[in-house]
């Protein structure tokens, strides 16, 4: 068993309001260090599989089949543990 | 004219869409179960609004999966009219049917209220008869309708003509305050190559009765989709 996560987030030349208003909650919190918050999502996947190339193979087809829209989003691929 | 209107787990407006279809606008109409792999004889499907799968992933992103979406993409290729509301039409940017993307609303919250929308095209199933320039009155009910594509993508869309809707005053005009999610290019409606398949984010289905507080402009539209005959390729 071989656990991949998918990293989602927008494409940098996309405007992110969540990560917009993110940024200016924490800014009212007082945390003026924070020059841009940029929002995403992961996934974790359990793989059946022993090997490692084709468990990034298997993920990162996935990812941009289903896990992410490429019009907006882009996503990277990581083999954990 | 029967047309075939789309039922997902999640849909919201399949009867709204039913009703202005076979009541009001006087047409046969059935739904369709997401897991039927047939339209059966329909010659025209609508899309509509709706939180498909819960919104999870993203909109419309499980349902272009659903078996019935094979053989919706398979009648828009042989030029059979498609009108995507909303959901429905997010369902058909997943599907690759429409072009385009939908982010979160600019004011990242969820937008009931009346918007106008201003014909830029009238030689789309959804829009003939409706001169460029006509505005109709319709409501919006959206988080994700802020459209967008690349820049360059935008301008293969105008060079195109597939911009079909843009938000605007009511008296057609543009402007930034009358564009309610932050829309690229103020677009709230596409169409692909074809011009068969239209995809917007205003509810044409819930405006199609003038004794509704919405009033009546959406039957307009309603009205010109269920007389479109397909475009056969």
């Amino acid at each position: 068993m071989i656990r991949a996560r998918v990293h989602v987030s927008l494409k940098k030349s996309v405007f992110d309001p969540q990560g917009r208003t993110i940024h200016e909650a924490l800014g009212s919190l007082g945390y003026a260090a924070v020059a841009d918050v940029r929002a995403g999502k992961f996934f974790d996947l359990q793989l059946e599989t022993a090997d490692a190339a084709a468990a990034k193979a298997m993920a990162e087809e996935m990812a941009r089949r289903v896990l992410s829209n490429p019009v907006i989003e882009s996503f990277t691929v990581e083999l954990l543990s | 004219m029967k047309v075939a209107v789309l039922v997902f787990p999640g849909s919201n407006s399949d009867h709204d869409a039913y009703h202005a279809a076979k009541h009001v606008c006087g047409r046969e109409a059935r739904f369709v179960w997401h897991k039927e792999g047939s339209l059966g004889d329909a010659d025209a499907v609508i899309v509509p609004g709706g939180f498909s799968y819960g919104d999870y992933l993203r909109t419309g992103a499980i349902a272009r999966f659903a078996p019935v979406m094979a053989a919706v993409a398979e009648f828009a290729k042989k030029g059979g009219p498609v009108l995507g509301i909303c959901n429905g039409f997010q369902i058909l940017q997943e599907a690759g049917l429409l072009p385009g993307a939908m982010l979160r609303n600019r004011g990242v919250r969820f937008l009931s209220q009346l918007v106008h929308v201003r014909v830029e095209r009238d030689d789309t199933a959804a829009t003939a008869g409706l001169a460029p320039g006509t505005v109709l009155s319709m409501p919006i009910a959206h988080g994700e309708g802020n459209f967008f594509a690349e820049p360059d993508e935008l301008d293969r869309l105008e060079q195109r003509g597939q911009v079909v809707f843009r938000y605007g005053e009511p008296d057609g005009s543009l402007s930034d305050a009358a564009n309610p999610n932050g829309s690229a290019r103020a677009i709230a409606g596409v169409c692909n190559e074809g011009r068969n398949v239209v995809g917007l984010m205003p509810h044409p289905e819930r405006a199609s009765e003038p004794h509704l507080h919405h009033g009546g402009d959406g039957r307009r539209l309603m009205e010109a989709f269920l007389s479109a005959t397909a475009v056969r390729a």
